[in-house]
């Protein structure tokens, strides 16, 4: 089968090759995957061609890269699957929001310095039980989702708040957060959350569910991210504005059935802070004048009770116990 | 161009360094760690199934040590295997109270489960990615001691002074630059050299780079004719776990018949591994294969469990050879997996010749699977070289800690050292381009050495590989480095890899030419039997320029006697 790529070149010694897109056909096995036709190709075409991979079974995480516009693991996707999403060509980019250093190699050390900055390992408290820690195995077991992830780097590079905010810390050191937050062995919960919570954390993703598409491990990093918040929130850290507007959001909804769009950013802000009042001025001024002001009496919807009833039903507990 | 220096240096962070590199530091050493990939990318986490340890309720560490001496076909040395096992469960523990997410009993208890050649349910696992996990908690624990890492530097030659291993000479792959990274005490933890044979569960990374920089300043391999076939592989080389076997999965042949049953009576499916790979083959080559190949068979696991226990096989069958294993099964075959030999080392990492001397080289040590200490003989267990890697890493980092602190660090010129990689790459660098392809010649290489130095050798395959291997040689003074420049060259560093390979192909088809009976994975048609009386020995191989030079080394013997081998 002949494979088509077309493969974004970056050689920061000859700046002739700087940004531009290189073609090369192969001769491969109707099962190739692009990380062996990418093989073929270096080998046999060009062995110029930089790229990191090795283990070629999804478990290094070395292979991330933008594949026909999207971030998936080279190793990971067969030709086939992408000729039959159309294309006759495969378009492969390094990974997104990280610097190339040389074709598909990219410097990740911003991506490292996130997980890090989570202290990514166990802070159980007191001295360690004579032999293991006795756990129930849901509680293991239930953390092997987000064990599954490989640090590869396909959910940060297709972040769509990184593409703005180079200093959120991302869906994989947030997924990598709730794997020590989530463990109940790990005893500083309480500290852990309560930096997530700060600016740059968990309250700036915008739920745009992009990494958990892209992510060939399926550890959902946003599910984490989701757990992170529900988890900070029943802990009552609540001082954020992502943690006032989910409160504030859901209070409305309790009393009225339904949102009120002209009190959700005054409560998100929180009503005593003037600043971040006025720093919405603008935006009313110029919703006003479109005529996209919304309006500032709000009625609950006829048989609210029955939505009352269903928040009694649920308080107090998080969302993960909520469906049981 | 930078010198730098530190106490205990350790080449390779996959589990066996960085689980050295932590107990280096627990004794106080400046440590540092360098690696020609993130440390997060070694091959350590490709193990699948688990990690062996006595510590069910009716299991001990003796039945562990005498399993393990079985499966190594007797080869295995009994002092070594003892405290492998005997430190096992201290070991385990220590990685759970670390972090590790093992699967747990009813009770919260860790939970075991079976394995080949176990006689004992004695596996620990974190479903099918144990490797994964414990390779990332144990990188947590090293990223919190803050020790150094040199990411993405390749180490291309050893600086010696006075007899003695004080460091290496390493290209940081980011820039292309040499720089010398100084110790009192050097540890290998660069995992196997898989990328000798095609295909290979191995990674790509794997190509044996310091079993080839310790070889070539003298020091020994041993038992490097052992290379054991992992009986479920698929056709690309990719690995299927002992683990799916060890949840009870089944393996069928073109009849449909559970095979194994004729071959191992008593275990089955769940003999060691050279057994299984060895009746899978004769089954293929006896025409009950399906398109040369076995079945793996997990359908009566059912959906659920086959997801919860083998999430990974389950996605890799699927993604790689488009199978459903909760509705077919997955064609395997034996696949070219580990090796039982390497550097040799005594029991605390350090590369000692039988007397207690250091042998070429002071102050070097080695650990994993670059190692021979040898805990696997003739055949390995599943699920002993995870605990062989912290086991013997950690004994490895300990003394090598203690090695450094006692040793006097006189001054190195390092710029001989440096110059001579310097001239090496330049080399490499200006060889004009030819009809010679790098890959094309690492294919042959791996193509030769899988039909002559298989599953099933003969002394004609065996000579005739000896025989090619240095016409091979030859031609690899004709490869040219594609990429001239300096940046992430991963061209040049392939060259290096080539001639590694080379190198340790040479040695690995001389051993097992000299070997004339059958043991463990080393299996001859024209020698079928296990010959005590002559080869109850270690093979010893050193380099030479006139190519390898063996000797031999008694096995050493504690408590089992050599029994016949059955299944």
């Amino acid at each position: 089968m002949e494979v088509k790529l077309k493969v974004k070149r970056f050689d920061p010694e000859s700046p002739e090759v700087k940004g531009r897109y290189q073609e090369y056909s192969v001769d491969m096995p109707e099962n190739a995957t692009v990380l062996e036709s990418l093989i073929q190709a270096r080998d046999y075409e060009d062995e110029s061609l930089a790229l990191r991979c090795s283990c070629r079974s999804s478990i290094c995480g070395s292979c991330a890269m933008r594949i026909n516009g999207r971030a998936r693991l080279a190793c990971k996707t067969q030709v086939r699957n992408l000729t039959k999403e159309g294309g006759e060509e495969i378009v492969v980019e390094p990974p997104g929001n990280m610097p190339v250093i040389k074709d598909l190699v990219v410097d990740m050390s911003s991506f490292w310095d996130k997980v890090l900055a989570v202290k990514p390992w166990l802070q159980p408290s007191g001295p360690p039980p004579e032999r293991e820690y006795l756990v129930p195995n849901e509680a293991m077991a239930a953390l092997t989702e987000v064990m599954n992830c490989i640090m590869c780097g396909a959910c940060v590079s297709d972040c769509t708040v990184l593409e703005v905010d180079p200093t959120f810390l991302g869906p994989a050191a947030l997924a990598k957060a709730w794997r020590f937050v989530g463990d109940p062995r790990d005893a500083e919960d309480l500290p852990r959350l309560r930096e997530l919570s700060e600016a740059s954390g968990m309250w700036d993703c915008t739920r745009c569910n992009m990494c958990v598409q892209v992510c060939p491990k399926d550890v959902k990093p946003m599910d984490q991210i989701l757990k992170l918040r529900a988890e900070a929130t029943h802990a009552g850290i609540t001082g954020n504005a992502g943690s006032r507007h989910t409160i504030a959001f859901t209070e409305i909804v309790e009393h009225s059935g339904r949102l009120d769009e002209f009190r959700l950013p005054i409560l998100t802000h929180g009503k005593l802070n003037l600043v971040g009042q006025v720093s919405d001025l603008p935006v009313a001024l110029r919703m006003l004048r479109s005529g996209k002001m919304p309006s500032p009496f709000h009625k609950p919807i006829g048989g609210v009770k029955h939505i009352k009833r269903i928040f009694r039903r649920f308080a107090g507990k998080k969302p993960s116990e909520g469906s049981h | 161009m930078a010198v730098y220096e530190h106490d205990v240096l350790i080449i390779g962070a996959g589990l066996a360094g960085m689980r050295a590199g932590l107990a280096a530091q627990a004794e106080g050493a400046d440590v540092a760690i360098i690696s020609k990939v993130h440390p997060l990318r070694s091959h350590s986490a490709a193990a699948q199934g688990g990690i062996n340890a006595a510590l069910g309720e009716d299991d001990s560490c003796d039945t562990h040590a005498f399993d393990t001496v079985k499966g190594s076909d007797y080869l295995g040395d009994q002092d070594a295997i003892e405290i492998l096992t005997g430190e096992a469960p201290g070991d385990i523990v220590d990685l759970e109270r670390m972090g590790v997410t093992f699967n747990r009993r009813e009770d919260g208890r860790l939970a075991q489960r079976p394995f080949g050649g176990a006689g004992f349910p004695r596996t620990h696992f974190v479903a099918d990615i144990t490797g994964q996990v414990i390779l990332h908690v144990v990188w947590e624990q090293v990223v919190k001691a803050g020790a150094r890492v040199y990411e993405e530097w390749y180490a291309i030659s050893l600086i010696v002074a006075d007899g003695t291993c004080r460091g290496v000479v390493a290209m940081e792959l980011r820039t292309g630059q040499l720089h010398a990274v100084l110790a009192k005490a050097v540890v290998m933890a660069t995992g196997g050299l898989g990328q000798v044979y095609h295909p290979s569960t191995n990674g790509l990374i794997c190509t044996g780079d310091g079993i080839a920089l310790a070889y070539r300043a003298g020091a020994t391999l041993m038992d490097m004719e052992f290379v054991q076939f992992h009986p479920t592989t698929l056709h690309n080389g990719i690995l299927i776990t002992e683990g799916a076997r060890g949840e009870g999965a089944y393996l069928l042949n073109s009849e449909g018949e559970r095979f194994m049953n004729r071959y191992a009576p008593e275990r089955g499916e769940l003999a060691a591994r050279d057994v299984v790979s060895r009746s899978e083959q004769t089954e293929i080559d006896e025409g009950r294969g399906v398109n040369g190949f076995v079945l793996l068979d997990l359908r009566h696991l059912g959906r659920e469990r086959i997801l919860e226990r083998l999430p990974q096989i389950y996605e890799l069958a699927l993604d790689i050879a488009n199978v459903d294993a909760t509705q077919e099964p997955i064609p395997v075959r034996p696949g070219m997996h580990y090796f039982m030999g390497g550097i040799k080392t005594d029991v605390d990492g350090r590369c000692w010749d039988e007397d207690g001397r250091w042998q070429g080289l002071r102050g070097l040590f080695a650990a994993g699977e670059c190692a021979c200490v040898s805990v696997h003989g003739a055949n390995r267990l599943g699920g002993n070289s995870l605990l062989e890697t912290v086991v013997f890493g950690r004994r490895a980092g300990r003394a090598a800690a203690l090695h450094a602190a006692a040793a006097s660090a006189s001054p190195v010129a390092v710029e001989p050292a440096l110059a001579g990689a310097k001239e090496q790459l330049q080399n490499l660098l200006d060889r004009p381009q030819g009809s010679e392809i790098m890959a094309g010649l690492r294919r042959e290489l791996g193509v030769l050495m899988k039909t002559h130095v298989g599953l099933f050798r003969s002394g004609d395959g065996l000579s005739q590989a000896v025989g090619g291997l240095p016409e091979l040689k030859r031609r690899y003074e004709k490869v040219a480095v594609g990429d001239k420049g300096k940046i992430f060259n991963t061209s040049l560093i392939a060259a290096l890899e080539l001639g590694i390979l080379l190198d340790l192909a040479e040695a690995i088809a001389t051993c097992a030419l000299s070997r004339t009976e059958s043991r463990g994975a080393h299996s001859r048609r024209d020698f079928p039997k296990r010959d005590d009386e002559s080869w109850l020995k270690h093979t010893l191989v050193s380099f030479s320029a006139d190519g390898p030079k063996l000797s031999h080394l008694p096995v050493t013997m504690t408590r089992w006697q050599p029994q016949e081998r059955a299944y």
